[in-house]
């Protein structure tokens, strides 16, 4: 076939369509039904239902946990990371295990664990429970994981030279962390603050118990959908629902913009 | 001093002073302690005993960061996410500089290091070459007393090392920094440095100018380490110090002409003796054509000079058979 050229390796054709064909099964149409089930009443309605008081205190609340959550995981968990590559300590194995067990155990579990350590019958003499700072604190717990094992390979994989270049042309290690670590872990650290803020936007089970459901206090968004299913309301849940879809994906694009502008040394 | 990596001992009591302005290569087989040595002068290891000093300085506890010394790292440890300008700025700007000084200075290094016009490629976008001359002008910038290089050619074609070395020496000649650079090559030692220490097994088996180093070998180590050698019994000869000449003689072996083999000026003719002993002889082609000899000749063989070490390797004299 004159002008015809044929690639050497995969068909991009076959591989993108299946791409696409699994993420419209698996995500995409799911989700528009859920818009066609918020736009049920037309979009008058819509708003009516979505832009309420309650509604809006709680989506205020969600992103401000979720905030909360981003900023606390990125240095924890960076810290976190960091202990476990470059310290060596007896059980570290252990502890590194033992990072991973947020995710293993079902959240509604944590959720109680929480209420009875720190709630009113809580032996530790710290009652969080149906507080803003529980419902943050059980965020905290489930989310633990992402930016720990996002980081955690890329600072194995750190050329451990490039610091030693550094040191030998002055550079103390604060600095060496500020002008040489930090640049390169920000990608991973980025993709894994963007998974911890999207489990904590959406996070149900680790919260209900803590949380109580008290509207305008602890009622985030999750528990907000859960309460207007829960009486009859599907057109509201899904309404507040597509809200948040909406919030979480321009934020999830624009941390994603912010990855692309950090690995821009490697294109 | 000495320096231990749990049962591995890098370096065995070592002592070694490097004039200032000098020009010295660490050589030896790798696993021969010389990359070690050169990182505690730098002060990214520190040794177990002894003590290191830089101009007049006791320097042994002293960070890297305070030591003045230039390091370029074997893969040169570029900054991947700073472009090239950056990275050559980068000793300066923690400093705090003023902009204009850093500027300046990097612009001047660019040239230095024939990289012009580059500043504002990150490395990923250099050749390994100017990779390699980027660390070089990164380490250069803040003027340290020592420029240390560990293997600095040792990840580049034959063709670009040979670039580089004629350009490093040049480059030494007009800044006169001690320098200091591993090599497990000796060619590259031997051309380079004025001062070449061999180093093998953690110890230091030689200090000496390159020609002195290949006439007067300390040790068998040496002699087998530093240039091409024949092995004769218990003496050691050099490929051409090894006559071939077709008339028979009272000092001389039969030998056969196994292979010839042409290198442009060298040739280089492997025969084997009457008594079943493989030498290697080196003849200019002139030699070569004179001596008309063929593969499957029947030729006679003389040692010009030929050396031999006592047991404990000390050099005896050698002797003109």
């Amino acid at each position: 076939m004159p002008g015809a050229r044929r690639r050497a390796l995969g068909t991009p054709a076959l591989s993108g369509g299946l791409a696409l064909g699994y993420l419209s099964l698996i995500v995409l149409i799911p989700l528009a039904a859920v818009v066609a089930k918020a736009a049920d009443g037309g979009w008058h309605h819509f708003w009516q239902v979505a832009w309420n008081r309650e509604a809006r205190a709680a989506l205020e609340l969600t992103f401000e946990l979720a905030g909360g959550v981003v900023a606390v995981n990125a240095v924890t968990g960076t810290a976190l990371a960091w202990t476990l590559v470059r310290d060596d300590f007896p059980g570290k194995s252990i502890v590194n295990a033992i990072v991973d067990l947020p995710f293993a155990l079902p959240t509604i579990v944590a959720g109680l664990t929480l209420l009875a350590l720190y709630g009113p019958t809580g032996g530790v003499g710290v009652d969080v429970a149906y507080t803003r700072w529980g419902v943050l604190m059980a965020l905290l717990f489930v989310t633990l994981p992402f930016v720990v094992r996002t980081v955690q390979p890329v600072l194995i994989e750190l050329d451990r030279d490039m610091e030693e270049a550094a040191a030998s042309l002055g550079a103390g290690r604060f600095t060496i962390f500020r002008r040489i670590v930090f640049p390169h872990l920000l990608p991973a650290l980025l993709s894994g603050v963007a998974l911890a803020f999207a489990r904590a936007i959406g996070e149900f089970g680790a919260v209900i118990l803590i949380a109580g459901n008290l509207p305008f206090k602890t009622e985030v968004a999750s528990l907000y959908v859960f309460e207007h299913i829960n009486s009859d309301d599907p057109t509201g849940a899904s309404a507040l629902a597509v809200l948040m879809l909406v919030i979480s994906f321009t934020l999830l694009l624009t941390i994603g913009g912010l990855r692309r502008w950090a690995t821009r040394h490697d294109r | 001093m000495s320096k231990r990596f749990g049962d591995f001992v890098a370096l065995d009591d070592v002592s070694l002073s490097v004039e200032s302005g000098s020009l010295t290569a660490l050589l030896g087989p790798s696993g021969g302690g010389k990359s070690t040595l050169l990182r505690v002068i730098a002060g990214l290891e520190v040794p177990d005993t002894g003590e290191v000093w830089i101009s007049g300085q006791e320097a042994t506890a002293l960070k890297p960061q305070k030591r003045d010394v230039g390091f370029v790292f074997q893969h040169y440890a570029p900054f991947t996410h700073m472009t090239v300008f950056d990275n050559i700025a980068f000793g300066l700007t923690i400093r705090r500089r003023p902009k204009d000084e850093v500027r300046a200075r990097v612009e001047e290094l660019l040239e230095l290091v024939q990289l012009k016009g580059l500043g504002g490629r990150y490395p990923a976008q250099l050749s390994g070459g100017q990779r390699q001359r980027m660390a070089l002008a990164r380490a250069l910038a803040s003027q340290p007393e020592v420029l240390l290089l560990d293997e600095p050619f040792g990840a580049l074609d034959a063709r670009v090392r040979k670039e580089l070395r004629e350009w490093l020496l040049r480059l030494h000649d007009e800044m006169h920094v001690t320098t200091i650079f591993v090599t497990h090559d000796q060619e590259e030692a031997l051309e380079l440095a004025d001062t070449v220490v061999v180093m093998n097994a953690g110890r230091i088996e030689q200090v000496a100018p390159p020609r002195e180093l290949y006439d007067e070998p300390a040790n068998a180590f040496v002699m087998s380490f530093v240039g091409p050698v024949n092995r004769v019994g218990n003496a050691w000869v050099r490929p051409h110090d090894i006559e071939i000449g077709h008339e028979p003689r009272e000092d001389a072996h039969e030998a056969q002409v196994e292979r010839i083999v042409r290198l442009g000026f060298e040739v280089r003719v492997d025969l084997v003796r009457d008594d079943g002993l493989r030498l290697h002889v080196q003849l200019t082609r002139h030699e070569a054509d004179l001596l008309e000899i063929a593969v499957g000749d029947i030729v006679w063989v003389r040692m010009r000079v030929e050396r031999t070490f006592s047991a404990g390797g000390e050099p005896t004299h050698p002797v003109p058979v």
